[in-house]
Order: C-alpha cells, then sequence, then structure tokens
C-alpha cells in the first residue's frame, strides 16, 4: 500500500508541476524560447506575496488575487521591452539574456531579503488532510492545488480555441509572417502570450510557497527543471500533455523517495532522460521536435 | 550587384568597358597587418607568466591560478557557444566530472598532477554519450538538458561513498611542500590555458575552423552549403567537454577539498556565459578580454558577493542585447586587429595592404592565396 501511496502523493505533486511547467510551455510554443528565468519569477512571486500579505493583512491564500495580475501586468512589460529587444538578436540571445535575469534576480533576492528559506503562512490548512482506507492520506492543500493546476489548463484550453486573444496567439505561433500579413501586431500577441505566462507562474510561486519553504535560489536550482522536465515529458504544444508530463514527474519522484529520500530528484531526472532518449517528441505529442 | 548594374547600363552598347572590373589582382589574406608581432607577443607572454613563481609569493600565483580556470572554462565555452551555436548552461557537469576524476585517480595512487591530462581525457570520453543524448536538441532544449545532465551528476556523486557523498572529500597524493605545490599548481594550469588557447586557434585556422565559423554566422546556411555541421558540432562538444575536465582537474588540485554542491555549481557556467559575452562571444581574443574585466571585478567587489552577480548578470544582458559582438567586437570595428588572425581579408585590386608584405606571407607560410 505504500507504493499505491507514492503515486497518489505523485499524482497531486504533478498538479503543482504542471501549474509550472503550463507558462514555460506557452512561451516557448509562441515565441520559441525558453525563459531560464521561468523559476526564478515564481520565487519572486512567492516573496511578492509575503509583501502583499504584510501590508494589507489579506489572508495568504487570498493574495493571489492582487499577485497573479501584477505578474501579468510585469510579463506583458518585460515581453515588450527587455525580451522582444533579445528576441529581435536571435533566439540564442534570449537564452543568454533570460539566463542573466535569472541569475540576477537571485542575487537580487539574496542581498535584499536574505538567504533565509521563507514560507507562505496559511495555518492550519497546510496539515488538515482526508484518509481514504488506512494509508492513503491527502492533504486539503495537495487536492487544491491540483484542481488549480486543472482549471489553469482548463482555462488555458478555452482562451486559446475560443477566444479572440487566443486564436491570435495561435496564428502567431503557427506562422508570424502570414499573421502579421493579416494584421496582428505579433509584438502585442507575444505580450499577451507572457502576461498569461506570467500570471500561471505567479499562480505556482504561490502554490509551492504554500506546500513548502522557498529560499533565493530554489527557482532556478529546482522549479525551472522541474517544469522543463514536465513539459518535454509531457510533449510540447499540449497542456493536457503537460499535466500527464507533471504527474509522471511526481510520481517518478515520490517512487524513487520510496527507495531513499535523497533518490527522490534523482529519479524524476532519470526519468526524464529516458523519456528524452527514447520518445524526445513527448508521450502525448505526435509531432517531431523543432 | 547594383554597381555593376548600373555600370555595364552606362556604357550600354560600347560593350568592352567592363574589363576594368575584372578581379585578378585581388589578394586574400589572413590579416590586416602581420601576425608576427601579436605572436611574438604572445610567446613573451607566456615565458614571462612560466617565469612568475620565480619572482612573486604563491598569493599572486594562486590568484593567476583562479584566473587561468576561469580563462579555459570562458574559452571552451565559447568554442561551443560562440562558434558551434551550442548554449549548454551545464558544463560545470564537465568542471566536476573532472574534479572527481583527479580524486579517483589520486585514491588509486597517481598522483593528482599525472591525473589532470588523464581525468581531462576521461572527462571528454564521458562527453560522447552525453553528445549521444543531447545532440538532437536545439537551443533552449539543448541548454537545460545539459543543466538536468549535470544535476544528475551530482546526485550521483553525491551517493559514492568512496567519493566523499555530499560532504565532500579531501584531495590526497599532494606531498610536495607548499610553495612547491603552489608553483606546480600554477604551471600546470598555465599549460592548460595556454594549451586550450593555442587548440582553438589551430582548430579555428584549420579546414573545419572555417564550418565553425559558417556554422557560427548562419547554422542552416553553413548546412546548405555542404558543410558536416553535425561532425563538427559532436567533435567541438567533446573538445570543449576536455577543456572543463581539465579546468576541474586544476580547480581540483587548487582547492585540495571539493563538494559536489560546490564542483558542479551552475555559477560556474554563468562565469563562463558573462565573460564571454561582455569580451565579445564568437572571437578568441573575446574570452580572454572578458576574463581580465570579470577578474578585475571580482577583485574589486569580491567583498560583496551577490552584488558582483548582481552587477554582472546586468552588464552581460546590455551587452548581449546592445552591443551583442562585446568589449573585443567594439575594439576590433575600431581599430580593425586581430590578435588571432583566423579569418580571411580580402583585398581589392590595387588596395595591396601597406604594411604587410604579401609576397611574403604568400610564398614562405602560404597564407595568402591570388585569386
Amino acid at each position: 500500500m505504500t507504493w499505491v501511496n507514492a503515486v497518489v502523493q505523485g499524482i497531486m505533486l504533478g498538479g503543482l508541476y504542471a501549474l509550472f511547467a503550463c507558462g514555460l510551455s506557452l512561451m516557448f510554443g509562441v515565441m520559441k524560447v525558453i525563459n531560464l528565468a521561468h523559476g526564478d519569477l515564481a520565487v519572486v512571486a512567492a516573496y511578492v506575496a509575503l509583501g502583499v500579505v504584510a501590508i494589507t493583512h489579506v489572508p495568504t491564500v487570498w493574495s493571489f488575487v492582487l499577485v497573479v495580475p501584477i505578474f501579468a501586468a510585469l510579463g506583458y512589460v518585460m515581453q515588450r521591452t527587455l525580451l522582444q529587444a533579445s528576441l529581435n538578436r536571435g533566439v540564442l540571445t534570449t537564452l543568454l539574456v533570460t539566463f542573466g535575469l535569472s541569475v540576477v534576480i537571485e542575487n537580487a533576492l539574496q542581498q535584499f531579503l536574505s538567504a533565509n528559506s521563507r514560507s507562505l503562512n496559511i495555518g492550519s490548512l497546510v496539515s488538515d488532510s482526508f484518509s481514504i482506507g488506512s494509508h492513503i492520506t491527502i492533504a486539503y492543500l495537495d487536492l487544491v492545488i491540483l484542481l488549480v493546476a486543472v482549471a489553469v489548463l482548463l482555462g488555458l484550453q478555452y482562451l486559446l480555441s475560443s477566444s479572440r486573444s487566443g486564436r491570435m496567439i495561435r496564428a502567431v505561433a503557427d506562422d508570424r509572417e502570414a499573421a502579421q500579413l493579416s494584421g496582428v501586431d505579433y509584438r502585442h500577441v507575444f505580450g499577451i502570450a507572457a502576461a498569461i505566462a506570467f500570471g500561471t507562474v505567479a499562480l505556482a510561486g504561490l502554490a509551492f510557497g504554500m506546500y513548502t519553504q522557498f529560499d533565493p535560489t530554489t527557482g532556478s536550482s529546482q522549479l525551472l527543471l522541474y517544469a522543463f522536465e514536465a513539459v518535454v515529458i509531457g510533449g510540447l504544444g499540449s497542456l493536457w500533455g503537460t499535466l500527464a508530463g507533471g504527474i509522471l514527474l511526481g510520481v517518478a519522484q515520490q517512487i524513487g523517495a520510496q527507495y531513499h529520500a535523497a533518490d527522490q530528484i534523482l529519479a524524476g531526472q532519470l526519468m526524464f532522460l529516458i523519456i528524452l532518449v527514447l520518445r524526445p517528441q513527448g508521450i502525448t505529442s505526435r509531432r517531431e521536435l523543432a | 550587384m547594383s554597381a555593376i548594374g548600373k555600370a555595364t547600363e552606362a556604357t550600354g552598347g560600347a560593350g568592352p568597358a567592363v574589363p576594368a572590373m575584372q578581379p585578378a589582382a585581388a589578394i586574400v589574406t589572413r590579416s590586416r597587418r602581420s601576425a608576427l608581432l601579436p605572436g611574438v607577443a604572445a610567446i613573451l607572454l607566456v615565458a614571462v607568466l612560466a617565469y612568475l613563481p620565480y619572482e612573486v609569493y604563491s598569493d599572486t600565483t594562486s590568484l593567476l591560478v583562479q584566473f587561468f580556470q576561469l580563462l579555459i572554462m570562458a574559452s571552451a565555452w565559447n568554442l561551443l557557444a560562440g562558434y558551434a551555436g551550442l548554449v549548454s548552461v551545464g558544463q560545470q557537469a564537465f568542471i566536476g566530472l573532472g574534479a572527481y576524476f583527479v580524486v579517483l585517480l589520486a585514491n588509486h595512487g597517481i598522483s593528482p598532477f599525472t591525473a589532470t591530462p588523464l581525468a581531462a581525457i576521461m572527462t571528454g570520453v564521458i562527453g560522447l554519450p552525453v553528445w549521444w543524448m543531447v545532440s538532437r536538441l536545439r537551443s533552449g532544449y539543448f541548454a537545460i538538458t545539459m543543466w538536468v545532465i549535470a544535476s544528475v551528476c551530482m546526485l550521483v556523486i553525491s551517493q559514492i561513498s568512496s567519493l566523499g557523498s555530499g560532504t565532500g572529500i579531501a584531495l590526497s597524493g599532494l606531498t610536495q611542500d607548499p610553495s612547491q605545490l603552489s608553483a606546480d599548481t600554477y604551471w600546470a594550469t598555465l599549460a592548460i590555458a595556454v594549451l586550450v588557447i593555442a587548440g582553438i586557434y589551430v582548430l579555428l585556422r584549420s579546414p573545419l575552423g572555417l564550418v565553425l565559423t559558417a556554422i557560427r554566422d548562419d547554422e542552416t546556411g553553413a548546412k546548405s552549403i555542404g558543410g558536416r555541421v553535425g561532425s563538427v558540432q559532436r567533435l567541438v562538444f567533446l573538445a570543449a567537454a576536455l577543456g572543463c575536465g581539465a579546468a576541474g582537474a586544476s580547480y581540483a588540485i587548487s582547492q585540495q577539498f571539493i563538494v559536489p554542491t560546490a564542483a558542479f555549481s551552475v555559477s560556474f557556467t554563468a562565469e563562463m556565459i558573462f565573460i564571454t559575452i561582455i569580451g565579445g562571444i564568437g572571437t578568441i581574443e573575446g574570452p580572454i578580454i572578458g576574463t581580465v574585466v570579470f577578474f578585475v571585478l571580482q577583485q574589486t567587489l569580491s567583498a560583496d558577493g551577490t552584488w558582483y552577480w548582481i552587477i554582472l548578470g546586468l552588464v552581460a544582458i546590455a551587452v548581449a542585447i546592445w552591443a551583442p559582438r562585446g568589449i573585443w567586437g567594439l575594439v576590433s570595428d575600431r581599430l580593425g586587429i586581430r590578435l588571432f588572425p583566423v579569418g580571411y581579408y580580402l583585398w581589392p585590386a590595387g588596395e595591396r595592404p601597406r604594411r604587410l608584405i604579401a609576397g611574403w606571407t604568400g610564398a614562405r607560410l602560404g597564407r595568402s592565396r591570388r585569386g
């Protein structure tokens, strides 16, 4: 039964990873770049939430009402300025710039907010749980995060398939030049996609801060790699693949942790490498890698 | 094109006015001026550097050891990213492996200095299966997958108890007295740095260098004109792994105690990237200039590690966007100099280089051809 429990816990964890991954996947799908500062932005969101709670005294759980719009706006502005400027230079420049951004964010957090671990205090909600049978215990928080992840993915799916912005995003992702010829300003569309991606990354950062402790280095040492692994395992261009990828990664980590606590991260990464070698297009996608 | 078009148009039916444009007397040379002077200067510089341990105290040489390590890593990363178009953020994998191979060999009774070239070669060999895994990946995929591989290497080594697990291990077999040891470390690292830079120079002047330069400028274009892009990238990837392995070996000897989290730290790669971008990516001189800038900054800001990284990161971002050819790009554009002549200059007819004696280079070194 401990194995069944490990799988269940892994599925719960997978929701969190999928939440991290969908922003990365969206930005890669639309702008063809990987934002290496993705994980650090999530950590920044968690710190911003700490500040928001300290100033406004809203309950921590509701801090997302402020933090997510702030990050969406930040995403639009950053895309239209720094990221667009680097995109104009080429894909490799964007990689270097976002990597530089990651280092700057990490060290600025350490400089101004200390290297101490913090967490978002949500009171007893973090430990409340319910049991199925005698061996499987599910924390409410984990379940809520998984449900939020599913809701976000459903929302994204709806947005991309049905809204006007979504149509523009898909058009630009498919063929930028053709979309431009039809009168779409691709830079604005990139901005919208970045706003959505930053909004989801803020949500993921908050969820992570409630789930466990974070410090300035968490973003690059853990979150970016997990998000990327979930994207690759799931396969690009498929939001549900991202959820599946996150869940597979979570399950692999939890099963690894059953052997030895130190094997948790290693198990996830080995699984990622195996998928990469055997099925580089991901488990759900039929498209070849670009 | 348009100029020629106009010329023909203007002459109209007159016809035989065109031969004035014939390119028979154009000259191709390796550099705009003679490369002799920088070459002699480089040899003198290396000679002076090699003599240094007899003149200065070991605190100076150990600073220079750090300098050479940065130079080796940055040059290797520049070859990989600047020429082969492979931006990796996981080169710390090879640094850590190089360091731990030295520890492993030293544990088996091999002197760390003898172990250094072996460790570098072993790291290069490990690069082969890694390349097999990542060769299909491009840009961001390649970059982060390398990071994951570095993380896997660290996690695996952290679990090997004979290598000190996660708490670290002291390098055994360094029996020299302290001043001799620091001099030996210095010479070994200097030798690696000279070999790496000379190796890159020779590689770039070879026919392969032509393919590499073509990849640097346009990968798809290089493929379309028949460049063996895949195999050249593999060669460069393995060479960069070898270089980083050698730097890692030197790191192990200079630190004498290594911990997985430090030996596989992503900040090694951050340093390589920032140095190369600031100095000038895609040139041999860039990483050298960058290392000097970086080193001066490190020594002045070292009291505050985080500020140093914040400033470097911001400068690197600004340079990448607004001056993508870095400091060396600005300098060589203004002055038209190349310390390491790896390209070609085309001199149109009648514009024979003044200071450079074309016949001399052409006949004696075979470096210039009449087109």
